[in-house]
């Protein structure tokens, strides 16, 4: 036990290696905002190859994008970005020290990624009663796309897919995040782990809003 | 072109060398000369200097600047094969050279040239990435599946050259190696009339457009559906997608394996991919064949004024 | 200067908590140091035995040790432990991990136990690596050009490409804790133009971390998913290039080089500074060369790819590229040269370690200006030149980097001395070995050698064989450290805070430091590398 620690009272929520809770909240947002870039440049492999493929197979990917259903995906889209909104009250809420409203609007920002993630699986099961998934079974009704669409189809659900996976990850993230607001953890003075919770899941959310044109709106202009 | 590889390789070794004795030499010189002479002793608090700064960082920008001109030119010659060149096809596969001369000759690990001549090798691979390396002639270039890749060299001594493949491409990489035999004109002449010869590859390629039906649409009546191929090699043509294409090797053989990918203006996107049904060999004949379709007519290829009806196309086409 | 009177403190870290749970939970940095220390060590030593067998194979031309299929797997994974589970890791997370807090006047860490996270991932993805080399081994080269690696390849690919996408966060992670660390955590008083020149280098290698990492996950995970689904990104026979996997892969893998040697870099600077006892000539443009390093790393891929069929004009603009990527290390060179100039040069083994660095990392990179030139690269890619080349780098450079960081931090990290005469034995052996082993491989390489090759044409041999000797002297040098730095442990002198006689806030706090680092939060009033007044308090 060192000298300087018998001068340092037990401040809530402060961990032992930073000097105040102003620092910690600084370094913790720099942090999530560093990580959000890696994430940017992790996607934007996968972006970097949608756009090889469309820009050389522009018919075959506008085909295979018309046969996604744009209904679901722009209700979809609504849904996600009402999530991001639920989140922003849930931050605001924090920050005013409103434990209930809190918890209400992290309940409701899940809720409404559940719903997501539950069109997001009739999408995949209707692909896969079409034959589009990629792999042996795979049929596209204008063979001469086939093959190309089936590029088209692979980056969708790896794309797709792993937008998925981070949805759920943000779901853990709320379920703490939940947890610590009922404990009391999060107190008008230390709320920036919602925050950058809501940084990740505005994230998730943007990331859709590239992911959703690119992949379902190729071609529906009038011809 | 060799020796302009070598010469810029002994410049910069002569600059290296330079560079790297200097620095060394600094570096034992002041060790020496400033040996620490006592455990309390401290260095000269020197900070810095702009002058020597901006030196060292625009003579080094200057002398960099030289190598990628000269570099790039050696490059650039490279790059373009002069326009008179004798053809050899070359298809790598794990892990063997083949080699087709356009009159039919076909060779395995061994490429037989004429000195004095400009040979282009037009090369591809029926697998993974190779790389068609021969170190006297200074020049490699990776050959990879779905392309054509061009390289070019001109022997000036006939001789035994050694090739290898220099992109990792499985097992046997280190045993796919061979030679590019360079012989006197005539020698090489009487080598070509020595062998059993199966037929041109256009000849080839002939054969095969018509065992494989092309010529059931590519034909110049009011029954043809294809543009036709006559005149068309070396040519630009216009796309569907507004944009222009010069009818090389690449775009026949795209058009051959992905037919819908870059469709000739007027004309309907039918033609069924032979993706799985020709050869790397096979591919080249037909490409041969269409070359030699160049030389033919003297008109422009013909579009035929009514479209058939395309499946799937909601719209007929007009002109 | 005198070392101070407190040779040893009665608590520091490393006996702040025995047993091994006090290690493999810890939140303290330096220890997560020496667990990354164990774990590199390790996979050094694997990755050197493949590159021993590789040797002994090369020794005759007809490859007549070991199979072909045995050989690709060997050279594959000496690529893949070098450059995944050693270089990259080594000095940033051995070095870096245990000295930035300290440097800067900091507890730990921004993300104590996110650091800790870090090195189970590391363990983690070199495990799944191991397991891969252990059923059956890889054979793609590290590089895993397609189609081979997703078409033609029967080996274990899948688990390869797992276990460096595992590590890959492992780097990325740590990056970002350096990064926000060294923008947050400074003490007062420590503005970045006081920070020693190793947080300078370690923040631009930390950007290449954190920017180019994610791409090659996400690359090796295509290979992976190509592999499994068939999906065809990179296969011509479904549509897809895979010339494009090759973009992908050289977008991380050549900044990942700057990732290698910068910290190495960072590392020289204060061997030099401490090694003459003067500032480090021209600090500003030392600085800012390794933010252009970094920066100018991520715009030359390209160069990789000269005769892999891109077009001319792209080769062009790769070339320039690289040349001008090339002048910051040179300036940094010229700066730690001119730093020797009236300084009091010290001839201890660190020194000789930077000497070393600096003279091969010189012809290291005086050799990459041949590959710039896209005319002599055609000749020399893809043979031994290359191999020539980033061996120089990676081995005359990062390698002595580290090597010469380990022996000038040893004392504050153990608190020991190790035996000052071996160390010098071993540097020397070390550097003889290094050059016997790889300068003929640039003359094997010019005159037509590929890489890769198992079996070679016989009057290559000479060249081979001056090789290989150089490499067996070169395993001795390596062994040596091991022995002697263990040995001193146990058995070494007690070397008190400040051994070195340098400036640092390093060298301001015990050897080893107590946990928190410092007794008392350090207040900076002084620039970095000021030698003139022992006096203010900064040097023991």
């Amino acid at each position: 036990m060192l000298p300087e620690a018998a001068h340092h009272p037990h401040v809530p929520g402060l961990a032992h290696h930073f000097d105040n809770l102003e620092q910690q909240a600084e370094a913790t947002t720099l942090g999530m905002w560093v990580f959000l870039v890696t994430e940017v440049l992790f996607f934007g492999g996968l972006f970097l190859v949608y756009t090889v493929y469309r820009t050389w197979y522009p018919e075959a990917f506008a085909a295979a994008s018309h046969s996604l259903d744009i209904t679901l995906g722009t209700i979809n889209t609504a849904v996600l970005i009402t999530s991001s909104l639920t989140m922003a009250l849930a931050v605001h809420a924090a920050q005013l020290g409103q434990r209930k409203l809190l918890m209400l609007f992290l309940v409701a920002t899940m809720a409404l990624g559940l719903v997501f993630l539950g069109i997001k699986s009739v999408e995949y099961y209707q692909k896969f009663v079409e034959h589009h998934v990629p792999g042996p079974s795979f049929h596209f009704e204008e063979p001469q796309y086939a093959v190309h669409a089936q590029i088209f189809f692979s980056l969708y659900f790896l794309m797709t897919g792993l937008h998925a996976l981070h949805m759920i990850i943000g779901f853990g993230i709320m379920t703490f995040m939940l947890w610590w607001a009922w404990r009391g953890t999060i107190t008008a003075e230390y709320y920036s782990p919602i925050e950058i919770a809501g940084l990740y899941w505005h994230f998730v959310d943007i990331v859709w809003i590239f992911l959703f044109p690119l992949l379902y709106l190729l071609g529906r202009h009038a011809h | 072109m060799a020796s302009r590889v070598d010469n810029l390789y002994f410049f910069l070794l002569a600059l290296a060398g330079f560079f790297s004795v200097l620095i060394a030499g600094l570096i034992i010189y002041y060790a020496i000369k400033y040996h620490r002479r006592s455990p309390d002793q401290i260095g000269a608090q020197i900070h810095g200097g702009m002058a020597l700064e901006i030196g060292w960082t625009v003579i080094p920008l200057l002398i960099t600047m030289v190598i990628f001109v000269w570099g790039a030119s050696v490059y650039y010659a490279m790059a373009r094969p002069p326009d008179e060149t004798l053809n050899v096809y070359v298809v790598g596969k794990q892990w063997m050279w083949k080699f087709q001369h356009l009159d039919g000759q076909r060779e395995i690990n061994e490429l037989h040239v004429p000195v004095g001549r400009a040979v282009k090798l037009i090369t591809t691979s029926e697998d993974v990435i190779h790389d068609f390396f021969v170190p006297a002639f200074r020049i490699k270039a990776d050959v990879v599946p779905g392309r054509y890749i061009n390289i070019w060299f001109h022997a000036t001594k006939p001789g035994r050259y050694r090739l290898f493949c220099a992109e990792y491409c499985g097992t046997r990489h280190s045993g796919m190696i061979g030679e590019v035999i360079a012989m006197e004109p005539s020698e090489y002449q009487a080598w070509l009339s020595g062998g059993v010869s199966e037929g041109s590859l256009a000849s080839a390629g002939e054969k095969l457009f018509q065992d494989l039906a092309c010529n059931t649409c590519h034909r110049p009546d009011a029954q043809g559906r294809g543009p036709v191929l006559d005149g068309l090699f070396g040519k630009t043509v216009q796309l569907q997608s507004g944009e222009t294409v010069t009818v090389d090797e690449a775009y026949v053989r795209e058009s051959i394996l992905h037919p819908t990918a870059q469709v000739t203006a007027g004309f309907q996107p039918i033609m069924p991919t032979f993706q799985g049904l020709v050869t790397e060999e096979q591919l080249l004949e037909l490409v041969e064949y269409v070359k030699s379709l160049a030389a033919r007519a003297e008109t422009p290829a013909a579009r035929p004024t009514t479209g058939g009806p395309a499946p799937g196309e909601a719209t007929p086409v007009k002109r | 200067m005198p070392s101070s009177t407190v040779l040893i403190p009665p608590h520091h870290y490393l006996n702040d908590g025995y047993g091994i749970k006090s290690w493999l939970l810890t939140r303290d940095h330096k220890r997560i140091a020496l667990l990354y220390l164990a774990s590199v060590t390790f996979f050094f030593f694997v990755g050197g035995a493949m590159a021993v067998l590789i040797r002994l194979d090369l020794a005759t031309p007809a490859g007549d040790l070991v199979t072909d299929e045995t050989y690709n797997k060997l050279f594959t994974m000496h690529g893949v432990m070098m450059v995944f589970f050693f270089l990259i890791p080594a000095i940033p997370s051995v070095l870096g991990n245990f000295l930035v807090p300290i440097m800067i006047g900091a507890k730990d860490l921004a993300f104590p136990k996110l650091n800790l996270f870090s090195w189970y991932i590391f363990v983690t993805g070199g495990l799944f690596t191991l397991y891969a080399l252990i059923t059956g081994g890889v054979d793609t080269g590290w590089t895993f050009y397609t189609p081979f690696s997703t078409v033609s390849s029967t080996t274990n690919v899948i688990p390869t490409a797992l276990g460096i996408f595992i590590t890959g966060f492992s780097s990325i992670l740590t990056g970002l804790n350096f990064i926000v660390t060294i923008h947050r955590m400074r003490a007062p008083g420590m503005t970045w133009f006081r920070m020693p020149l190793f947080l300078w280098s370690t923040y631009a290698t930390s950007l290449i971390n954190v920017l180019g990492t994610p791409v090659i996950a996400i690359t090796v995970l295509l290979v992976a998913f190509e592999r499994v689904f068939h999906f065809g990104f990179f296969d011509p026979r479904l549509g897809g290039d895979p010339v494009l996997f090759q973009h992908m892969f050289w977008f991380y893998s050549h900044p990942a080089v700057y990732i290698m040697v910068l910290p190495a870099m960072g590392v020289i600077s204060e061997l030099v500074a401490a090694g003459c006892r003067k500032p480090v000539f021209g600090y500003p443009f030392v600085a800012f060369a390794s933010l252009a390093i970094a920066v100018l790393g991520f715009l030359v891929w390209g160069h990789h790819m000269f005769v892999a069929g891109e077009s001319v004009y792209s080769a062009m603009i790769f070339s320039i590229l690289s040349f001008l990527v090339a002048i910051p290390s040179a300036v940094k060179v010229f700066n730690w040269t001119a730093t020797m100039y009236k300084g009091a040069v010290s001839w201890d083994t660190a020194m000789l370690y930077a000497y070393g660095f600096i003279g091969l990392f010189t012809i290291g990179g005086l050799t990459g200006l041949f590959l710039a030139a896209i005319g002599l690269d055609v000749h020399v890619t893809d043979t031994y030149f290359i191999i020539a080349h980033f061996h120089y780098i990676m081995v005359g450079g990062t390698i002595m980097g580290y090597l010469g960081g380990l022996h000038y931090w040893w004392p504050k990290i153990s608190g020991r001395l190790y035996n000052e005469a071996l160390a010098k034995l071993s540097a020397g052996i070390i550097f003889i070995g290094f050059n016997l082993t790889f300068f003929p491989q640039f003359v094997v390489g010019y005159l037509g050698m590929p890489r890769r090759y198992h079996a070679y044409p016989p009057d290559f041999q000479v060249l081979n064989v001056l090789s290989s000797a150089g490499a067996s002297i070169l395993g001795v040098g390596y062994l040596l450290p091991m022995f002697y730095l263990m040995w001193s442990l146990r058995y070494g002198r007690l070397a008190g805070s400040n051994p070195w006689g340098a400036v640092g806030l390093e060298w301001t706090t015990t050897s080893p430091p107590p946990t928190e680092n410092f007794t008392q939060t350090p207040i900076v009033t002084w620039e970095a590398y000021d030698y003139r007044a022992p006096a203010e308090g900064h040097v023991a």
